[in-house]
């Protein structure tokens, strides 16, 4: 008896995160509930425009997190998820533009920054280091000249 | 190694150069933005270039409703307006949708998460421009067309193909310039 | 009446401006002393009259004079006094205002204390600031205009959006823009000294001051926009990477680069030509954010409604500031020769590369929130770039920063090794590495990492306070004395330091929030972060303007109440909207946050519950910065160079 209680206690965490929550009326667990609030949060309000859809109170985005939430419960990957979002409402919805050809300039400019950054300073130390050109024959016989 | 003069000036010259090009790059947007070419604030609709999504709708008050299977092929383009008895702007362009209607154009209307009396109360009130009507109570076929608000206008052409979705109440400039040009078209 | 002085004064103010402008850039090219010592006295005018004009606006906000076309737009008699004496700023019209008065106050502290500038320096920076403002002047008379007039008026006024309707929107604004407009001064300085073709240690000495003065109120200004929208939007967020927010970071990230590189130019004379046009950019910033907020171009929460017509105006003002005065720096800039050479391992080069990372954090939030206009503009696709975004690419990028911003204050000038400035980074290593190993033990990573930052760049700069008191290797007495005699400036920058440390590790905390949404009836009690969290009753009360719903919610922790919170929402009748007003509760530490979010039609409250380790960190971190900013301010080394006053007295006193 006390071996299978033991067994059982090994699963308490997991029935941890198999404890039921509801939010705006759809029941999952905590570990869905979760990932629910994950993928609304990569998710635009299209009514507030500068909110996700987990932080708005329009209705638009309480009927998007209980469609959410009926997907995460069966089952359906983020990926999917974020797929049906997408083929309803462009990819404007996506407040994390997906990495594409168009993006590339988007998402290369930390490291270009950095390097160009760099690069300026290299640049800039070997202009500081230049010595002034040397006098032309004229200059320098004017120089003589002037020094005597 | 000395690095000569004129090159030392290019370098000096890129802010200047980077400054221009971005000013050039606003003065094109803001154009646009004055011939209502560009709108921030608007999304496109993937649904452009496209077939609508599946769905059937009941009518209004016992009215037939309508599917996406009789948006197959329209005789002449025609429009899709979304619209809601609690919506402001839907009042102001409903003159419009009358003008428009007694000028040829044919429109059908979906009530987006309305109640029936008070939808019958507006029709009633403001005028029915639509040929038919369907009710979407849930919102969820909004939903799969895209729709993030009323009232949304959606222009189906003759092959039942979405060719434009504005998203606002539709005004004369919006009438006389995009939706003229687009009947044109694809009429 | 009085709003037809306020027009007459605004107009005057066009003038003044222009004339400031013209003979502040003229008079010193042609020598003429009385026409430099005017430019002073028609800068303090120039105030004087958009104060007027301001205050004209301001007052009749306060009668709800519906006759002035603002007022009645954007106020109503209903409103409390308070905010229809702020809520003049909280619109377009009367923000620009705003943004001028604030632009000519510059203009005037400048004329009241620049006594120390020679006077051609002082002619040459008042003119520069002249011609902007009467740019700007002419924009808000001409088409932008917040005193129009509206006849017959209306009855009542519109009203105050409810969101504004609040302390916050007191400060921010003026505060922000202080800031902002602030760092119009650094860049008259660069301009003029582009125009007289001299930068020096001299330059270095003068222009620190103001962009410090601005580097202050433009960290306060976020600091304090950050913490109202935390408690006025209601879901604990507290940077949204919006556009207008991101118009706020690009001027205090190059601000700041440019803070650091005066140093650099005052101690060393290196850098010129960097510092120059970092007050450039900074204040170009600064334009292009108010460009770009009120043309329409971006999408944000905090735009104002825009008229393209506007922005074209407004285009063609950033045109002549910014081209004018890159332009200006490409023809002048070349001929300003580098002095001081300094080792790759140096302070200079430690100064050098702290301004390399701001500039590229600045250059991606600039590139990411410019973007999507510009996608749009070439390939006619909409996309979006939000939060996830720049959370993603600007954190990691902080990285470097963090490492270098604790070392660069050990390092001596000219020339340094690094082994000596790390040994004395120990103790400051040895505490971010324990925190991070602590932290990552109960798996949270990027907490783990911003703990550790935040701690290693608090020690570090104590670490560097102690050093310059020689703490603990000479006899506590003697470090007493060093205290007493340390400059200001130098406890100013380590508090900076410090205080930058304290906001990374209130930014670490937030990463450990727990959040719950859930519907609860009366007498229902709900487990979170520890606590035991019971809605006790759900009531209604009267407002100014709104009818209020309140929810009481008590906290309790082993069984004992310790907090009650009253999360209320507000019906607004005359605008349609209900607005959540969040109720926190703080002990300095973290965060209590509930938010009454909705009332569902089957009875019950659906509120959203908050724990927020480390919050307010956040903000005093930024007040700390601020702190020491002002400290550092009061350094009177850096506003009248004493010593050198002293010294000058000498031959006269010995000729004698």
């Amino acid at each position: 008896m006390k071996r299978v209680l033991l067994f059982l206690l090994a699963f308490l965490p997991a029935l941890a995160q198999a404890q039921m929550v509801t939010r705006d009326g759809v029941t999952l667990t905590q570990t869905q509930e979760t990932r629910a609030e994950a993928i609304g949060d990569q998710l635009r309000c299209l009514v507030c425009q500068n909110e996700s859809i987990e932080g708005s109170s329009a209705t638009l985005a309480k009927q998007l997190r209980i469609i959410i939430r009926q997907h995460v419960v069966e089952g359906d990957s983020n990926k999917s998820i974020m797929q049906f979002m997408v083929q309803r409402y462009g990819i404007f919805v996506l407040l994390k533009p997906p990495f594409t050809p168009l993006t590339y300039l988007l998402y290369a400019t930390p490291p270009l920054a950095l390097i160009i950054g760099l690069l300026i300073f290299w640049v800039a130390r070997r202009i500081r280091v230049t010595p002034p050109a040397p006098l032309s024959a004229e200059d320098a016989k004017r120089l003589d000249e002037l020094l005597q | 190694m000395a690095m000569s003069a004129t090159r030392r000036r290019l370098l000096f010259g890129i802010p200047l150069a980077l400054a221009v090009v971005g000013g050039e790059g606003f003065y094109t947007i803001l154009r646009r933005m004055q011939r209502n070419d560009y709108d921030p604030h608007a999304l496109p609709s993937p649904l452009i270039g496209k077939r609508p999504p599946a769905f059937s709708l009941p009518g209004l008050n016992g009215g037939p409703g309508f599917s996406n299977l009789d948006l197959l092929a329209p005789p002449r383009p025609m429009l899709v307006n979304w619209f809601a008895s609690w919506c402001i702007p839907c009042v102001q362009e409903a003159q419009m949708l009358d003008w428009l209607t007694k000028n040829g154009l044919t429109i059908w209307g979906i009530n987006y998460e309305d109640k029936a009396d008070t939808a019958a109360h507006y029709l009633a009130q403001n005028g029915n421009p639509y040929t038919r009507i369907a009710t979407d109570i849930s919102g969820l076929t909004a939903i799969n067309w895209g729709v993030y608000g009323v009232p949304e206008t959606y222009l189906i052409d003759k092959t039942g193909i979405v060719r434009w979705r504005y998203a606002g109440p539709l005004t004369p400039d919006i009438v006389n310039g995009t939706l003229n040009k687009l009947l044109r078209r694809y009429s | 009446m009085i709003p037809e002085i306020g027009h007459f004064a605004l107009a005057l103010a066009v003038a003044l401006a222009f004339a400031q402008g013209v003979v502040g850039i003229f008079a010193p090219g042609l020598r003429d002393p009385r026409a430099m010592r005017a430019t002073p006295a028609l800068a303090i005018s120039h105030l004087l009259a958009i104060g007027a004009s301001l205050l004209c606006l301001i007052y009749a906000g306060i009668v709800s004079d519906f006759t002035v076309e603002n007022v009645a737009d954007f106020s109503s008699s209903a409103v409390p006094l308070l905010y229809r004496i702020t809520g003049t700023w909280g619109n377009h019209d009367g923000s620009i205002l705003l943004w001028c008065f604030i632009l000519s106050l510059c203009g005037g502290v400048v004329a009241l204390f620049g006594h120390n500038l020679p006077a051609s320096l002082r002619a040459r920076v008042l003119g520069v600031l002249g011609l902007v403002s009467g740019g700007f002047l002419l924009f808000t008379l001409t088409v932008s205009d917040p005193l129009a007039r509206l006849w017959p008026p209306p009855l009542q006024g519109a009203g105050i959006n409810p969101i504004l309707q609040d302390p916050g929107l007191a400060f921010h604004p003026p505060v922000l823009y202080a800031g902002y407009v602030g760092f119009s001064v650094a860049f008259a300085f660069a301009v003029a000294a582009l125009i007289e073709g001299r930068i020096d240690a001299a330059w270095g000495r003068w222009v620190r001051p103001w962009a410090l003065l601005s580097w202050i109120f433009l960290t306060a200004g976020i600091t304090l926009g950050s913490w109202w929208s935390y408690y006025t939007l209601g879901w604990g967020g507290f940077w949204f990477w919006d556009p207008v927010e991101n118009a706020a970071l690009l001027p205090w990230l190059t601000g700041t680069a440019l803070l650091h590189c005066a140093i650099v130019v005052e101690k060393r004379e290196a850098l010129k030509a960097w510092t120059v046009l970092l007050a450039i950019a900074t204040f170009s910033l600064s334009l292009s954010g108010t460009f770009l907020v009120r043309s329409g171009i971006l999408n944000s929460v905090h735009s104002f409604a825009a008229a393209p017509g506007q922005g074209l105006f407004l285009l063609v003002l950033l045109g002549l500031t910014i081209g004018g005065s890159l332009l200006l720096f490409a023809v002048r800039a070349p001929v300003l020769a580098a002095a001081g050479i300094f080792a790759p391992l140096s302070r200079e080069s430690a100064l050098v590369l702290n301004n390399i990372f701001l500039c590229a954090i600045a250059a991606v939030v600039f590139v990411g929130t410019l973007y999507p206009p510009f996608v749009d503009l070439f390939f006619g696709i909409q996309l979006s770039v939000g939060a996830p975004f720049f959370d993603q690419t600007v954190l990691p990028l902080t990285a470097p920063l963090i490492l270098a911003m604790a070392v660069g204050p050990l390092l001596p000038w000219k020339r340094a090794d690094l082994a000596p400035a790390l040994a004395r980074l120990w103790l400051a290593a040895g505490v971010a590495l324990v925190v991070f190993l602590v932290t990552t033990a109960e798996r949270h990573v990027v907490t783990a990492l911003g703990l550790a930052g935040g701690a290693w760049v608090m020690l570090a700069a104590l670490t560097d306070f102690a050093e310059r008191l020689r703490l603990f290797r000479v006899p506590l007495s003697a470090s007493f004395a060093r205290l007493a005699s340390l400059p200001r400036s130098a406890i100013g920058a380590a508090l900076g330091h410090l205080g930058f440390g304290v906001t990374i590790l209130g930014i670490a905390g937030m990463t450990l929030a727990t959040q719950k949404v859930i519907v609860m009836q009366p007498g229902q009690t709900t487990e979170l972060g520890g606590y035991s969290w019971t809605l006790e009753d759900i009531r209604s009360a009267p407002g100014p303007d709104y009818s209020q719903r309140i929810a009481d919610v008590t906290l309790s922790a082993h069984g004992h109440p310790f907090l009650t919170l009253h999360p209320s929402r507000r019906n607004f009748a005359a605008q349609g909207t209900v607005t959540d007003d969040a109720a926190i509760n703080t002990n300095g530490f973290q965060d209590i946050y509930a938010v009454f979010s909705d009332e569902p039609a089957g009875g019950g409250a659906e509120l959203r519950l908050n724990r927020h380790p480390l919050a307010p960190e956040i903000w005093f971190g930024g007040l700390i910065m601020a702190l020491g900013g002002a400290l550092s301010l009061s350094d009177r080394r850096l506003r009248v160079g004493a010593p050198a006053r002293a010294k000058r007295k000498k031959p006269a006193e010995v000729a004698a």
